[in-house]
């Protein structure tokens, strides 16, 4: 990517034209650079390590300045991020710096979750500078851009290898980020072990497969220093605020009783080497990798994951209106079809209730006319009786007048004899 | 300087921002080495700039644009036998060329509008315009909703709008006002006064004066607008060139020998008019602004605000009516977001 990128936008009628006199354009790298350097530049560091492996301390060496972190405890319950934002200001330029600290990494007895945390924290911003893309009425110049540039891996200085958390944080983080190991507490290894370790290390991201930032090598202003740093990744550092008098001047070091470590002598740590390259040669381009790489990347996958895409089963590009118009049908589609079926379950429900009742009012019927019978029963059966026994009282006043009517007829029968007799007897007289 | 303030921020994972103003720095850190870095970025990937001309055919454009830009840019001139009659509607010719200058390469599009304001009937002659001015920035915002979007967005916008009055001395015509008004709200429009060597200094002066009586009254902004100014520097810097707003120029790409140098100049039988010579003409203050000092502003206005209008234009309607761009991934997705979200509670 030489300086052709212009010239291989060009489209065929576009020819190279030659000027006769300055017209003055050459001054708009500092037009353009004028204009920055009135907002201010953002740079934000994710500082991954061990609690107590030095990372604040390193960035208060590398930033020159104390940033106030107090110790961490070594007793949090999971990994937590603290991001802490600065305003830094060297000669006319504002830089306004962002440092991310984890507290608690790898303290924990199970650092199943440890990388979880922080890839989490890398997509919430990555997410959030989404959002404010997508905004409708956005102010994407005025936008202060959190998410992450450079991620600084801090590796214990053992000697041997690689931590298997290292492996699997670096693996995770390597498509998110620009990562750059350094080997902290870099005065507790001796220089030959210090080179075999880089051997191993390299050696064993690369046949892990993790992708750690390597310093562009394609402008051919930097390509030599950059190819001659690439070679002495990961950088072995020492921090230290500290300072110390050698000779008549006061260094930044650290002091023991066998000897200074001087931060900034090449000879003692890689400080210099990681400041020159972090800040000095490539601060530019980790910003430029994290938009144009990373943050490509994560949009393409959210907005894959949401299901819009630029072509469609036969490869043909399909617009984003179109994808809109048939997620949209589906999305009513199935509004419609849930509406539908809440709508039968009400209606089956209903009609369960309504049987139910049904059988209840049955039930209740049957029951009813049941007794109703029963009823019925009893009372023939006491008509019955009564009709008996009204035949029985009528049977029995006849009988009661007959037999008085007999009762009756003798009576006057005997009266009449004696009438008779009466009459004739008076008659005689 | 040091003055720490803590904004606790409540959040599920206890992150807390804490915006310290930076101490002096004990020492070198060589954060501003990162202009160089940028700088250099910068001349890598080269630049754009596009440049549209607008008059009455006969005015001068295409000479201007070959004398701003010190070459023959426009093929216009290339031929001396101007036998292309006067066309039937407005049409719109893009040309592009790369130009390099001390290792500062840019791709320069010069868009030329032959047709305009030529027939008897003008109505609408400015819409094929404007309808190029929006075709580009739709082509633009396609391309930045993509999914798989390329990593320099290829940018066809139209950064600059030069605008040719006709040095009549009086007032801004109608035509004129129309089309300021119209192409205001969405391009940076500079006005200049055409061939203005047949004013004399004191017509000149009067001229603008009215001119920009004619713009205020009219409530026309021209570039650069009061209200992008960003500080108090710009403002002061701005209100210098709105002074001096329309610049009247003199093109040519002719040089003439004068007190022994050779200077670019139309010569006449009274004396040589010289183009770059500020007493002369006011062509040197067009050139400064468009090129030396304001290019990257213009860029920056149209990217940041003409392009954001009309985004915001278009996907506001395209919400309404349901088609086209919809904010697709923009309103739906926090507006899918939501419904789904309400859906799952359902």
């Amino acid at each position: 990517m030489a300086s052709t990128d212009v010239t291989r936008q060009l489209d065929t009628n576009v020819r190279p034209l030659s000027m006769s006199g300055h017209v003055g354009f050459d001054s708009l790298p500092d037009q353009l650079v004028s204009r920055s350097t009135g907002q201010g530049f953002c740079f934000n560091i994710l500082c991954i390590g061990e609690t107590g492996i030095g990372k604040s301390t390193l960035m208060d060496t590398l930033f020159n300045t104390n940033f106030e972190n107090s110790e961490s405890t070594h007793f949090e319950p999971k990994v937590k991020l603290r991001a802490q934002t600065y305003q830094l200001q060297e000669s006319n330029v504002q830089l306004k710096l962002t440092v991310v600290n984890t507290v608690g990494f790898g303290d924990q007895m199970n650092k199943e979750d440890s990388y979880q945390h922080v890839v989490n924290y890398i997509d919430a911003q990555f997410e959030s500078y989404l959002q404010e893309e997508l905004k409708i009425k956005r102010s994407l110049h005025n936008y202060h851009d959190t998410r992450i540039h450079a991620c600084l891996y801090f590796i214990a200085p053992t000697g041997h290898s690689l931590k298997s958390l290292d492996l699997v944080t670096m693996k995770k983080l390597d498509s998110k980020v620009n990562i750059i190991p350094v080997i902290a507490k870099a005065d507790t290894i001796s220089k030959s072990e210090l080179h075999k370790f880089k051997i191993k290390i390299m050696s064993e991201l690369v046949s892990n497969g993790v992708q750690i930032y390597q310093f562009p090598i394609d402008d051919e202003n930097v390509a030599k220093i950059n190819t001659t740093m690439n070679s002495h990744l990961p950088f072995a550092v020492v921090g230290s605020t500290e300072e110390v008098k050698i000779g008549n001047k006061m260094v930044k070091a650290r002091q023991y009783p066998w000897g200074v470590v001087q931060v900034e002598n090449e000879s003692h740590c890689d400080f210099v080497k990681l400041r020159e390259m972090l800040i000095c040669v490539n601060m530019e381009d980790l910003r430029e990798q994290t938009h144009t790489r990373h943050y490509e990347l994560y949009r393409r996958c959210k907005l894959e994951e949401m299901g819009f895409t630029d072509t469609d089963a036969e490869n043909k590009p399909v617009s984003l209106q179109e994808t809109y118009e048939t997620k949209r049908q589906e999305f009513l589609f199935e509004l419609q079809k849930r509406e539908e079926e809440m709508r039968q379950m009400f209606v089956q429900r209903v009609k369960e209730k309504e049987t139910e009742l049904k059988d209840a009012e049955r039930e209740l019927q049957g029951k009813f006319e049941h007794l109703k019978r029963l009823h019925q029963e009893e009372r023939m059966k006491l008509d019955e009786k009564k009709t008996m026994l009204e035949d029985e009282i009528s049977g029995f006043s006849k009988r009661k007048i007959a037999a008085e009517l007999l009762q009756a007829q003798a009576f006057t029968g005997s009266m009449n004899i004696k009438k008779d007799k009466d009459r004739k007897n008076s008659g005689f007289m | 300087m040091a003055e720490p303030q803590s904004k606790p921020d409540p959040d599920p994972e206890p992150k807390t921002e804490a915006t310290v103003t930076g101490q002096d720095l004990f020492g070198y850190v060589g954060i501003e080495s990162v202009l160089d870095q940028m700088k250099r970025k910068a001349v890598k990937t080269g630049f754009e700039f596009n440049i549209m001309v607008v008059g009455q055919s006969g005015l001068g454009k295409s000479t201007l644009v070959n004398t701003l830009f010190k070459s023959k840019v426009s093929r216009k001139s290339c031929n001396p036998s101007f036998e292309e009659g006067i066309s039937k509607t407005v049409n719109l010719q893009s040309i592009s060329h790369v130009i390099e200058e001390k290792g500062v390469k840019m791709k320069l599009t010069v868009i030329d509008t032959p047709g305009f304001g030529d027939q008897i009937n003008n109505l609408n002659c400015w819409e094929p315009i404007m309808k190029y001015i929006n075709e580009q920035y739709e082509k633009y915002l396609k391309e930045e909703i993509n999914i798989n979007r390329k990593r320099k967005i290829p940018d066809t916008r139209v950064h600059c709008c030069v605008y040719f009055v006709p040095p009549t001395g009086h007032c801004l015509r109608p035509l004129d006002l129309e089309f300021m008004k119209r192409l205001g709200k969405v391009v940076s429009v500079v006005p200049v006064i055409a061939k203005s060597d047949t004013l004399t200094l004191d017509e000149r002066q009067r001229f603008k004066e009215r001119i920009r009586q004619d713009l205020w009254t009219n409530g026309i902004k021209v570039y650069p607008q009061k209200e992008y100014d960003e500080d108090a520097e710009d403002r002061i810097l701005n209100d210098k060139i709105r002074e001096k707003i329309p610049f009247a120029v003199v093109g040519t790409d002719k040089e003439h020998q004068v007190n022994g140098k050779n200077v670019l100049g139309r010569k006449t039988n009274w004396g040589v008019i010289e183009v770059e010579n500020v007493a002369h003409c006011e062509f040197a203050n067009l050139r400064d602004l468009l090129i030396r000092s304001h290019l990257q502003d213009l860029k920056d206005v149209t990217h940041n605000i003409h392009y954001e209008t009309y985004r915001v234009r278009r996907l506001n309607e395209s919400n309404l009516n349901g088609i086209g761009l919809s904010a697709s991934p923009l309103a739906s997705m926090n507006g899918t977001a939501v419904r789904k979200e309400s859906e799952s509670n359902l």
